[in-house]
């Protein structure tokens, strides 16, 4: 592959986040940070093209949104239009197919982010140079790991090929079921190298656990901050990454709201507009805007469950969760140790599917009586997923509102830069080398969509500008 | 008495042909593939796609309306044949607005099927973007003009076959569109989702509500082979 075609492959999705990721920090008098600005500049307008068209067209539609996890979209949307199609409950083998297509997605999507977006930072130092500090180097120097982070990554993508038909965007959910069910064939082909797939979780698990805490003084420190968190579980408490009901809990781990049921998500829920990011900033009703705002993904979902309802999984929680006596862990880069959490409890769920003769069933779609509005929650990879649509008699959506998992981070994300610029910006308003590859790293702990773009080849294009107490810009580096 | 027969030859290949058959009717049956989307057997050909343009003694014709001429010399599967087939599925992907990728009829939809078989990876032209509508007034049949490629076949079938004549075209030029008894919705009419008009669209511009993506991937008409390979296979 030539340099050319290289460039291009890393370039185009990041012109989708406007080329690059914009930090602005604004300072006081003292040269201190004041506040810390991640601009997220895409507008894709999803919310509004989807008005007009059939219900039973979205969730093949609303995927398109992301190719990383699509799937996502792709279920919530689903979970959504069942309910317009009048179905409350699936068939259990759509239940199973559909769950088994998610834990795949979840397993996948994770996999990519820590061995080929996070590996190199943890591997070689924050500081290490960024000609090493990427997936290349890692395969160089650590090619076992290289290998099982594709390895696992393609089992993922498998699981979903089996059950939506395609690896990426593909069609299984429809509303009121699934349109198949999983072979003898396909299921023999994956059981092949489940037992490989568990023992390479349990190693990556074990990575991100031996980093954190013979990282703890950095961790604790590393924008770290109080926060509420929130997230599905199931109604007796259980993680569950498909289906269940909201809980939020506050920096301390008390229950905000438990079991609240998500079609009423607006009655807890609200989203604010800022004139500088075309993201919104959604905050828990009863606490308000300025101290409601909460943390979704993986370091939310261990803070508020009750346990892992897979014994593997459930062992490293119990250890996760020792290290601050059972109260929510606030270190951003704890968000590695538990996105590996949920990689094994992943690939502990699809080992049970596949050993379910409910996946083999014929029963795939059931029908209702048409509803005119519903929402569908999933947790996605990197957080709680809101899908909320209106649809007329015609079956036309008429309203979509989608609040997606990077936007439920988005204060969690700008307080994490703030966090760390305040530590490495000292007094004197220069922007350097530091700061670029400390912000990266906080920003990159959160697995925003843009981060996808970022990591593959060590340069993550971010733009950080200074700014003084008059508003002046002092300092501007890019880092192409 | 057996019925008489006429021979005429496509791409240097002797075909049969009964008297007062179409080049497309006797390619057909010999198991020749001429790529085509206006044209349903059921329904009368009356050549308005242009998909199936042959060049016959040097002249382009149609192969859907044009008859079988003894001796004749057809070509078909030439380079510039080809060429002009594929500018023609161009330039009707270019005119509206098909997205394959959230298309309930693609893998069963046969403008994608026929841009497959031309090798069509990409368009040439530059997309026009049309506004078109929707109508989801009917309870069980949705129509989008978005991916409407003005093949007439649910014009004709409804007045032919369902002698309902439910759908007619309108306008002129670019402004051509598939109306509803002059400019009414689905939902106004008799049509019955039993109508043959609602099971002749090659695309998904009328479509059956509902239905949506129940077919998976892999199990699709054109998943694994061809447009065309039904016919191809009786030769």
């Amino acid at each position: 592959m030539s340099d050319n075609n290289l460039k291009k492959i890393i370039i185009e999705p990041v012109t989708r986040v406007e080329g690059h990721g914009k930090v602005s920090l604004l300072l006081d008098e003292q040269n201190n940070v004041k506040q810390a600005r991640l601009h997220i500049v895409e507008f894709r307008g999803f919310e509004r093209f989807i008005v007009g068209r059939p219900y039973w067209e979205v969730p093949v539609l609303v995927q398109r949104l992301c190719g990383i996890c699509p799937v996502s979209h792709h279920l919530a949307a689903a979970k959504a239009m069942d309910i317009i199609a009048g179905v409350d409950e699936l068939t259990p083998t759509a239940e199973k197919m559909r769950r088994l297509m998610h834990y795949g997605q979840m397993f996948q999507s994770h996999a990519l982010h820590f061995f080929h977006l996070c590996s190199p930072d943890l591997l070689f130092g924050f500081d290490a140079d960024p000609a090493i500090r990427n997936v290349i180097g890692v395969a160089r120097k650590f090619p076992e790991l290289a290998v099982q982070g594709v390895m696992m990554r393609k089992y993922g993508q498998e699981i979903i090929k089996a059950t939506a038909g395609k690896k990426i965007h593909g069609t299984g959910a429809i509303p009121g079921g699934i349109n198949k069910n999983l072979s003898i064939e396909e299921r023999d082909f994956l059981l092949k190298d489940i037992d490989q797939m568990v023992e390479w979780s349990i190693g990556a698990v074990n990575i991100a656990k031996d980093y954190t805490l013979k990282n703890v003084d950095l961790a604790k420190s590393f924008g770290t901050f109080d926060s509420n968190h929130l997230g599905l579980v199931r109604e007796d408490g259980a993680m569950d990454l498909y289906h269940g009901n909201l809980r939020a809990v506050d920096k301390d781990g008390n229950k905000i709201f438990d079991q609240v049921n998500y079609k009423n998500y607006l009655d807890y829920i609200a989203e604010e507009v800022k004139d500088w990011s075309y993201m919104k900033f959604p905050f828990i009703k009863s606490i308000g805007p300025e101290n409601g705002w909460y943390r979704v993904g993986p370091l939310s979902r261990v803070n508020i469950c009750d346990f892992i309802d897979t014994p593997l999984a459930e062992k490293e929680r119990q250890e996760f969760m020792a290290i601050t006596g059972g109260k929510p862990n606030h270190m951003t880069l704890a968000y590695h140790w538990t996105r590996m959490i949920e990689t094994l409890h992943s690939i502990e769920k699809i080992k049970e599917l596949l050993n379910d003769p409910d996946l083999q069933g014929t029963d795939l779609v059931k029908i209702g009586k048409r509803r005119g509005e519903a929402v569908g929650l999933i947790e996605a990879p990197r957080g709680t997923l809101f899908h909320h649509y209106k649809v007329d008699e015609h079956d036309q959506v008429t309203m979509a509102n989608l609040i997606v998992s990077t936007t439920n981070n988005n204060t969690p994300m700008n307080t994490a830069v703030q966090k760390v610029a305040e530590e490495h910006l000292s007094g004197k308003p220069e922007i350097t080398e530091g700061l670029l590859n400390h912000i990266e790293v906080a920003i990159r702990a959160y697995d925003p969509c843009l981060s996808c773009a970022t990591h593959a080849m060590g340069k993550m294009p971010l733009i950080v500008s200074l700014f003084d107490h008059k508003g002046e810009l002092v300092d501007k580096k890019v880092k192409e | 008495m057996s019925e008489k027969m006429i021979t005429f030859k496509i791409d240097g290949v002797e075909i049969k042909a009964k008297v007062g058959q179409t080049i497309m009717q006797a390619a057909d049956e010999a198991g020749v593939y001429i790529p085509r989307l206006c044209y349903l057997k059921d329904l009368t050909p009356h050549g308005s796609c242009r998909v199936c343009t042959v060049k016959v003694n040097g002249r382009c014709q149609t192969a859907c309306t044009e008859p079988a001429v003894d001796g004749a010399e057809v070509e078909n599967k030439t380079e510039e044949i080809e060429g002009i087939r594929r500018d023609i599925v161009d330039m009707l992907f270019v005119e509206g607005n098909h997205f394959c990728m959230f298309c309930e009829k693609s893998g069963n939809c046969e403008l994608q099927a026929e841009a497959y078989r031309l090798s069509i990876c990409a368009p040439k032209f530059p997309y026009l973007f049309p506004a078109r509508d929707l109508d989801g007034t009917h309870p069980d049949i949705f129509i989008d003009r978005n991916r409407c490629i003005l093949c007439g076949r649910c014009v004709n079938a409804s007045r032919d076959v369902d002698g309902k004549t439910v759908f007619e075209f309108v306008g002129r030029g670019s402004e051509k569109k598939v109306a509803v008894n002059a400019d009414a919705n689905l939902g106004d009419t008799n049509m019955a989702i039993t109508d043959k008009a609602a099971d002749v669209c090659p695309v998904g511009a009328i479509i059956k509500k509902r239905v949506g993506f129940a077919v998976p991937v892999g199990k699709r008409i054109y998943d694994e082979k061809p447009i065309g390979s039904d016919i191809e296979a009786k030769s």
